[in-house]
């Protein structure tokens, strides 16, 4: 495990490690910098768009900068695919030199398998889990596929973040609105008109005095 | 086999939950034990999953502000930093440097509040009342300060996308310094009952220990993983709103204790430390606290209608109390973002408790959960199966079990 960096690369430096290994498998790559506060110091964010073979590898080559924090994988169902974003952070520990990197790779609809990055980084199996569920993709190799967060009884083939057939239906919506006031309870109590309290309330002061 | 054979059969299953006393919310741990000792644990969240990505990806940004203030009823305002922070950098939006500010210290009181009301929990799990209910009193003190500046003790509402909600007028800048006095006062007092009393250091020390490489491997984020020796504070790490400009250091325990060891007690101190660092913070950033505006748009058509010309994505992150909250959203020129996902702290932290769990024992196991300051919820059953036969734990049976081994320990 690196768990000191050899030397801290510039975001561009990073880049340029994963076109220089990958060549045209990393599709895209830019670099995105927010400055806030009064110094207006930059954080970095460097999104990576990668070849799906190339994920694991892509990994490990990570890793070869510096023991990555894995914060979560985020997917988006893009409509003939479905992307997955893998969010790392590297260089923690060195005052506001973290980069976040992400590495993006696209699920065509017809093949939504992935390989597991948890015997990279064992954590890496809780937001497989997730993705598995959540998006209706299959995780190649995943040490525990069991559900996470759905319930037992939460029906097959139905993936909540998908926005296809298999997505929600409208079934299974419950509208709060639409559900009403249950019927075997007491009428609530009726405010009183604005008018009528208008009303009523000069004669209250007079009492007091 | 006769009964008496069955009943000796180890290792046995102890399921604690979906309900558990030493949570905030429901979890469901299943325990492999041999005699009191834990062998292996494994947990299922989601007992309480609420679906709020799929509600927010329905609704626009100004409207998932307000949903992000209740993801968590103790991170009022970590969610909707992160969240309107990742709106804002699709948007190109420039937010006034004194919102950077608000946000700044409206987020270092709500650590402050969070901690004490971790230490609390951690008191009461090893049976120190007396502990619980002193520092839950002098949380008050910080809840009646959020009260006062947002007007809310949770659920605060002050992040709007591109700024806050309200100002921190100079009128206001007494009461918040008197409040940070009031702490700064009780600080030894805090750290001498916590680190010196020696019931805590009996069942806290080398209990629930997470290594260095275990940290890292399973994610781990905030003061978990940093009680574990592992450097990581987004604060300091990567520069945003106010916190790019202050002098912060991480809080790592071998600074104040000479070692890292990893366990629950390490914990409580990054916690007490943080504290501590939170006034400093707040401090500084009334001290540096630049005059302006203090939201980009007033007006929420009109940011509303900006969501319409958004295309992109952005990461959204923010040191909550609990450790690093990352928001990922991507706007595809509609009101409602086409993905939203929210990542909790506790979500990056739930992992290590397996790792901590293994080898204790089942009295150990109510401050050992708490030890992580898992963001999921309480009440009082636990059920207790036994080679098919199922008997009901209550909260009380395990609190009483906690209590008893401390008085063992004592004697």
């Amino acid at each position: 495990m690196k768990t000191t960096p050899d030397k801290l690369l510039s975001p561009d430096e990073v880049v340029a490690v994963f076109a220089r290994k990958f060549g045209k498998g990393v599709r895209e790559s830019r670099i995105t910098e927010r400055r806030e506060g009064v110094g207006k110091r930059p954080s970095y964010d460097i999104w990576l768009d990668i070849d799906k073979s190339l994920l694991h590898a892509a990994v490990e080559e990570l890793m070869r900068l510096h023991f990555p924090h894995l914060g979560v994988i985020s997917g988006t169902d893009i409509g003939d695919a479905v992307e997955l974003n893998y969010h790392f952070s590297i260089y923690y520990g060195t005052k506001h030199g973290e980069y976040m990197v992400t590495l993006t790779v696209a699920l065509p609809k017809g093949d939504l398998t992935v390989p597991t990055i948890a015997d990279l980084i064992p954590g890496a199996v809780f937001s497989e889990r997730e993705k598995q569920e959540m998006l209706g993709i299959e995780v190649v190799g995943i040490p525990d596929g069991r559900r996470l967060f759905l319930p037992e009884e939460f029906p097959e083939g139905v993936y909540p973040w998908r926005k296809d057939e298999t997505g929600i239906p409208a079934s299974m919506v419950k509208d709060l609105w639409a559900v009403g006031r249950p019927e075997n309870r007491p009428v609530p109590p009726k405010a009183v008109p604005e008018e009528q309290a208008a009303e009523a309330a000069p004669a209250e002061e007079e009492r007091h005095e | 086999m006769s009964d008496d054979a069955k009943k000796k059969m180890t290792p046995y299953t102890i399921p604690i939950g979906p309900t558990h006393p030493a949570l905030k919310e429901p979890v469901m741990f299943t325990f492999e034990m041999n005699g009191e000792q834990i062998l292996k644990a494994d947990f299922a969240p989601g007992q309480t999953h609420r679906g709020i990505e799929w509600m927010g990806m329905r609704r626009n940004p100004v409207q998932i502000v307000h949903l992000t203030d209740r993801i968590c009823g103790i991170c009022g305002v970590s969610h909707s930093l992160a969240f309107a922070r990742a709106v804002e950098q699709i948007m190109e939006i420039e937010v006034p440097e004194r919102a950077d500010y608000i946000r700044a210290i409206i987020a270092e009181f709500e650590r402050i509040q969070s901690h004490l009301l971790w230490a609390g929990v951690a008191a009461h799990e090893l049976g120190f009342d007396t502990l619980l209910h002193l520092t839950w009193r002098v949380r008050e003190r910080a809840m009646d300060t959020i009260e006062l500046l947002t007007g809310n003790r949770v659920n605060y509402g002050i992040i709007q996308v591109g700024g806050v909600r309200r100002d921190f007028t100079p009128d206001l800048y007494p009461a918040i310094e008197e409040c940070l006095q009031y702490y700064s006062d009780l600080k030894s007092t805090l750290l001498k009952v916590f680190l010196e009393d020696k019931t805590i250091h009996m069942r806290c020390r080398d209990c629930g220990v997470l290594t260095y490489e275990d940290a890292l491997k399973l994610c781990t984020v905030g003061p978990t993983a940093r009680a574990s020796g592992v450097n990581m504070d987004v604060r300091v790490d990567y520069p945003f709103a106010a916190y790019g400009d202050l002098a912060i250091e991480p809080i790592l325990p071998d600074a104040h204790m000479g070692e890292t060891r990893g366990d629950v007690f390490d914990r409580i101190v990054v916690r007490l430390l943080e504290v501590e660092q939170s006034i400093d913070i707040v401090r500084q950033c009334l001290d540096r606290m630049p005059a302006g505006e203090i939201v980009w748009e007033a007006k929420v058509a009109k940011i509303l209608n900006q969501f319409k010309k958004a295309h992109g994505e952005a990461l959204g992150r923010h040191e909550a109390p609990r450790g690093e909250v990352l928001h990922y959203v991507r706007m595809d020129g509609k009101e409602h973002p086409t993905a939203w996902k929210v990542k909790a702290s506790s979500y990056s932290n739930l992992m290590s408790w397996i790792p901590m769990l293994e080898g204790e024992q089942i009295a150990d196991i109510p401050i050992i959960v708490a030890s992580v300051d898992p963001c999921l919820s309480c009440t009082d059953r636990v059920a207790v199966v036994r080679n098919g036969d199922r008997g009901v734990m209550t909260k009380e049976d395990l609190h009483r079990l906690s209590v008893a081994k401390t008085r063992r320990l004592m004697a």
